[in-house]
C-alpha cells in the first residue's frame, strides 16, 4: 500500500518536472524558432543592412527595417514621455498622500484599466484620440494631419501602460519603510520635502525597473497601435507624422508573407527582433525588483 | 518659509490631478465605447451569425465571434491550467519554494509574462507550419494557451505562498507524501484557483495578435478543432476596417460586447481576490 | 499659565480605529530632565511619544482629542503649522534610519530643508554636531561616503547628530537603543545624559534600568492610561499605585 503511495508521489513529481521544465523551455524555444526562421535572410542581408536601411520593397527583395524600427521608437518614446510623469505623480498620491479610504477606491480602478483588451483601447484610439489631434492639437501646429500619428499610438500607448507603471512604483514606495519619512518629517521636511529627497531616491531603482518594463510592453504591443499609427512605411520626423512600428508590421502582412520569397523569413526577424530587445528589457527590470525584494527581506 | 508651503500645494494639486486623469481614462474608455456602441446594439448582434452581405451592411450578427472566442479563450485556460497548476505546485512544495531555482523559475515565468502577444502569434505560427496545420481552433487555443501559462503560474504561485507553512508541515508530518499535501494544499485554494481562471480567461478573450494568425475567421461556428474560428477581438478589428458606416457602428457595438464581457470578469476577479485574501489575513 | 513648561499635554485622548489607545492624558513634561514614559508593550507610550511631533497623522484611521500644547501652541489647533513644531523635536526612532544619502548630507539635511546654505556654515554645523555626539573622530575621514555603511550604533548617532542640526528644543527616543548592542547602548545613554543640559529629553523605553539609569522622571502608562509619575527614585522604589509595584517589582528585587 505504502509502496503505491511513494510510487504515485515519485510519479508525479517526475511528470510536473517534466511539465515545469517544457513550460519554462518555451522560452528558449521561441528564440531558437524564430532565429531559425530568421536564417534565410540573414544570409542573404547583412544584419546593419537590415536593421540601418530605408527601402521595404519585398517584392524586389529589399527588406529596409530602419522606419519600423524608428516608428516603434517613437511610438515607445511619445508613450514614456507621458505616461512617466502621470504614473509616477499618480503612485506617490496614492501611497504617501491619499487617506485610507480613496486609496481603497483608487486600487480597483487601476485593476480595471488594466483588464481592458488592446483591441477597445484601438477603438478608443479611433474613436477619441484621432478626432481629437486630427481637429484640436494638430491644427496648431502644423497644416493638416488626419490624425493617425505616432503621437495617436503614443497616447493610446500611454494609457495602456498606465495600470503597469502605477501597479510597480506603488508595490516600490510600499517596500520603503514608514520610519524613513518619519525620520525626514521629524527634521520638519514638508510632505513633499521628504518624498522628493529621500522616498524619491529610495525608490529610484524600482521606477526605473518599472519604466524598463513598461518600455518593453510598449514595444510588443501591437493592435491598439496599428490601428491609429497611419502604418506608413517613411521615418516619422515629427509627433504628426505616421509611422509604422514593428509589431503593426508583421500583424498586418501575415497574409502574404508565404507568397513572396523571404517576406516570412523577413516577418519572422521582425518578431526575433522583437523578442530578443523585450526579453533584455524584461530580464533587467526583474533582476532590478527580485534585488529590491531581497533587501526589504533581510 | 512661505515658498515651501506653496511647493508643497503645487505638487498636491500636481498629484491629485495626474490621479483624476489616470483613474478617469478608464470612465473615458468606457464612456466612449458605451456613448458610441450602444445606438447600434441589437438584440441580432448577439444571437446572430453574419447572414450574407453582414459586411457590407445587411443583416446577422457576431454569435460566430462571441462562440469562438470562449473556445478558444476556454479552450486554452483548461489547457493552460491542466499544466499550470502542476508547475505552481512543483515550484512551492518539490523544489523548496523559496531557493534560488525557484526564484529564478519564478523569474522567467515573470519574463515570459512580459513577451508580447504577437511574439506568441508569430510561434504559434511557426509551430502550426511545422506540423502543417491550417489555421484553426486548435491553432488559436495553442498560441494563447502559451499566452496564458505565465499568468496562471504567477497567479497559482502567489496563491500557493498564502497557505501557511504550517499547514503543509502538519500534514507531512501525519506520514503523507508530497503529493498527497499538494492535494491538501489545492483544496484550501480552491477560491485562488478560480481567480486565476478568471483573469487567464479575461486576458485571453481579449487578445488579438496571438489569434491573428492561428485562428484564422469564419463566419461559421466552429464544429471542430480543425475549423477555422472567428474571434471577437478580430471581428471588431474587421469590421472597424469598413468603409460602410453600418458596419463601422457595428464594430463598435461589438467593441460594447466585448467591454462588458471583460470588465465583468475584472470585477469577479477583483472580488473573489479581495474575500480570498481576506480570509487569509 | 505662564510658567508652563516645553511640552504640555491636556485631556488628550486617541483612537484607533476603535481602539481606544490612549485615555484621558493629562501631563507636564519638566524643562532640560529626562522624562521616561515606561510601560508593558502595547500599552500605548509610542503612541503617546509621536503625537507630541504629529507623526500619527500620517496613519489611517486615527482619531486625536486634545490638546498637546509646545511653547504653549497647541499642535492640534486647525491650522497648527505641522513642519516648525516637528523642527522643534528631534526623534530617534527605535532602529536607525539613515537617509538614503552620504554622513554629511545627512546632517546637513535639515538646516538645508531649513534654509541654510552657506557651505562654511553647514560645515561647522556638522562638524559641531557630529563632535556633539561623539562621531567626528571617527567619521571626519569619511563624510562623504554613504551613511548606511556606518554600524548600527554609529548610524543610531548619526541619527541623533542630524536631528541636533536643525536646533531642537526637545529630543524624543523611542526605545533608541533596542537595536543596539550594549557598549553603543551605553554610549547613547550617556549622551542623553549630557544632552540634558541644554535639552528636554523624553524617552519611551521598556527597560526599567535605562530609565533608572538616564531619567529623573517616570511616566507609568497601562492600558492607556498614565498610572502613576514622579521622580524615577520614587516610582521605581517606592511606588504609590498597585499596578506599579506590581510593573517594577521585577527592577526592586
Amino acid at each position: 500500500m505504502y509502496k503505491l503511495r511513494l510510487f504515485k508521489d515519485k510519479f508525479m513529481s517526475k511528470l510536473m518536472l517534466v511539465l515545469t521544465l517544457a513550460s519554462v523551455s518555451v522560452l528558449f524555444v521561441i528564440g531558437i524558432g524564430l532565429y531559425y526562421h530568421s536564417i534565410p535572410i540573414l544570409h542573404k542581408l547583412s544584419l546593419s543592412d537590415l536593421l540601418t536601411t530605408s527601402v521595404w520593397k519585398p517584392l524586389k527583395g529589399l527588406f529596409g527595417f530602419y522606419p519600423f524600427i524608428m516608428g516603434t521608437l517613437w511610438v515607445t518614446g511619445i508613450s514614456i514621455i507621458i505616461a512617466l510623469p502621470l504614473c509616477l505623480l499618480t503612485a506617490l498620491y496614492i501611497n504617501e498622500y491619499a487617506p485610507a479610504r480613496i486609496r481603497k477606491i483608487l486600487t480597483p480602478f487601476v485593476n480595471l484599466l488594466s483588464g481592458i483588451p488592446p483591441v477597445i483601447f484601438g477603438v478608443w484610439g479611433v474613436l477619441f484620440i484621432i478626432p481629437l489631434i486630427q481637429d484640436h492639437i494638430a491644427p496648431h501646429f502644423v497644416a493638416f494631419s488626419t490624425g493617425y500619428s505616432v503621437l495617436a499610438g503614443g497616447i493610446v500607448l500611454a494609457v495602456m501602460i498606465f495600470p503597469l507603471i502605477v501597479s510597480i512604483i506603488t508595490e516600490v514606495l510600499r517596500t520603503i519603510p514608514q520610519d524613513l519619512r518619519d525620520a525626514s518629517l521629524s527634521l520638519g521636511a514638508t510632505g513633499w520635502e521628504t518624498t522628493r529627497k529621500v522616498v524619491l531616491k529610495k525608490a529610484l531603482p524600482g521606477i526605473i525597473a518599472a519604466v524598463v518594463l513598461a518600455i518593453s510592453r510598449a514595444f510588443g504591443e501591437t493592435i491598439a497601435v496599428l490601428m491609429v499609427c497611419g502604418n506608413n512605411a517613411v521615418v516619422p520626423h515629427s509627433v504628426f507624422d505616421p509611422g509604422y512600428p514593428l509589431p503593426a508590421l508583421i500583424a498586418n502582412n501575415y497574409g502574404e508573407m508565404l507568397s513572396i520569397p523571404m517576406y516570412d523569413s523577413a516577418l519572422m526577424f521582425a518578431a526575433l527582433l522583437l523578442f530578443v530587445i523585450i526579453l533584455l528589457f524584461n530580464i533587467i527590470s526583474r533582476v532590478i525588483l527580485a534585488r529590491l525584494e531581497r533587501k526589504l527581506a533581510s | 518659509m512661505k515658498r515651501r508651503k506653496y511647493e508643497e500645494l503645487f505638487f498636491r494639486v500636481l498629484m491629485v490631478l495626474a490621479t483624476v486623469f489616470v483613474a478617469g481614462s478608464f470612465f473615458l474608455i468606457v464612456g466612449t465605447i458605451f456613448y458610441k456602441g450602444a445606438p447600434y446594439m441589437t438584440l441580432d448582434m448577439i444571437t446572430k451569425t453574419p447572414g450574407g452581405g453582414f459586411y457590407i451592411g445587411k443583416e446577422g450578427g457576431i454569435l460566430n465571434a462571441i462562440i469562438g472566442s470562449i473556445y478558444v479563450a476556454g479552450g486554452a485556460t483548461v489547457l493552460g491550467l491542466l499544466i499550470s497548476i502542476p508547475v505552481a505546485i512543483y515550484i512551492n512544495m518539490y523544489m523548496g519554494g523559496k531557493t534560488f531555482l525557484a526564484n529564478t523559475l519564478r523569474m522567467a515565468f515573470d519574463v515570459l509574462f512580459g513577451i508580447p502577444s504577437i511574439v506568441y502569434g508569430a510561434f504559434g505560427f511557426l509551430i502550426m507550419v511545422y506540423f502543417g496545420l491550417r489555421a484553426s481552433l486548435l491553432g488559436g487555443i495553442i498560441a494563447v494557451t502559451l499566452l496564458v501559462i505565465p499568468i496562471l503560474v504567477r497567479t497559482l504561485d502567489e496563491v500557493i505562498r498564502t497557505v501557511p507553512f504550517e499547514l503543509r508541515d502538519a500534514a507531512l508530518s501525519l506520514g503523507a507524501t508530497r503529493w498527497e499535501t499538494a492535494k491538501v494544499v489545492l483544496r484550501q485554494i480552491r477560491p485562488g484557483i478560480f481567480t486565476a481562471i478568471l483573469l487567464s480567461f479575461g486576458r485571453a478573450i481579449g487578445d488579438v495578435a496571438s489569434v491573428l494568425f492561428t485562428a484564422g475567421f469564419s463566419d461559421n461556428i466552429p464544429t471542430s478543432l480543425h475549423e477555422p474560428a472567428a474571434t471577437l477581438p478580430l471581428a471588431i478589428f474587421f469590421q472597424l476596417s469598413s468603409p460602410v458606416e453600418e458596419v463601422q457602428g457595428r464594430g463598435y457595438a461589438s467593441a460594447l460586447v466585448l467591454t462588458i464581457i471583460v470588465l465583468i470578469i475584472t470585477v469577479l476577479s477583483e472580488i473573489f481576490i479581495r474575500n480570498f485574501f481576506k480570509h487569509k489575513i | 499659565m505662564d510658567n508652563k513648561s516645553l511640552i504640555g499635554v491636556q485631556q488628550l485622548n486617541v483612537h484607533i480605529g476603535n481602539q481606544h489607545i490612549l485615555k484621558d492624558i493629562n501631563i507636564d513634561i519638566p524643562d532640560k530632565k529626562v522624562t521616561s514614559i515606561i510601560g508593558p508593550s502595547g500599552c500605548g507610550k509610542t503612541t503617546l511619544l509621536k503625537t507630541f511631533n504629529r507623526l500619527l497623522d500620517n496613519s489611517a484611521d486615527v482619531k486625536i482629542t486634545g490638546e498637546v500644547l509646545v511653547d504653549g501652541e497647541n499642535i492640534y489647533a486647525q491650522g497648527a503649522e505641522v513642519t516648525h513644531i516637528r523642527q522643534k523635536m528631534g526623534l530617534l526612532s527605535q532602529r536607525p534610519y539613515p537617509l538614503p544619502m552620504s554622513i554629511y548630507d545627512n546632517v546637513a539635511y535639515g538646516p538645508r530643508i531649513h534654509g541654510i546654505r552657506k557651505k562654511h556654515d553647514l560645515d561647522e554645523l556638522v562638524e559641531k554636531q557630529l563632535k556633539a555626539t561623539g562621531l567626528w573622530e571617527e567619521v571626519k575621514d569619511r563624510l562623504h561616503a554613504s551613511a548606511t555603511r556606518l554600524s548600527i550604533g554609529q548610524q543610531q548617532r548619526l541619527c541623533l547628530a542630524r536631528g541636533l542640526a536643525v536646533g531642537p528644543e526637545i529630543i524624543l527616543g523611542d526605545e533608541s537603543t533596542s537595536a543596539l548592542d550594549p557598549v553603543s547602548t551605553h554610549i547613547i545613554e550617556d549622551l542623553f545624559v549630557q544632552l540634558k543640559e541644554k535639552y528636554t529629553i523624553v524617552l519611551v523605553t521598556h527597560i526599567l534600568r535605562q530609565a533608572a539609569r538616564v531619567s529623573d522622571n517616570i511616566i507609568f502608562i497601562y492600558m492607556g492610561k498614565i498610572v502613576e509619575m514622579g521622580p524615577t527614585h520614587e516610582v521605581l522604589h517606592n511606588p504609590k499605585e498597585e499596578l506599579t509595584k506590581q510593573y517594577v517589582k521585577g527592577f526592586i528585587t
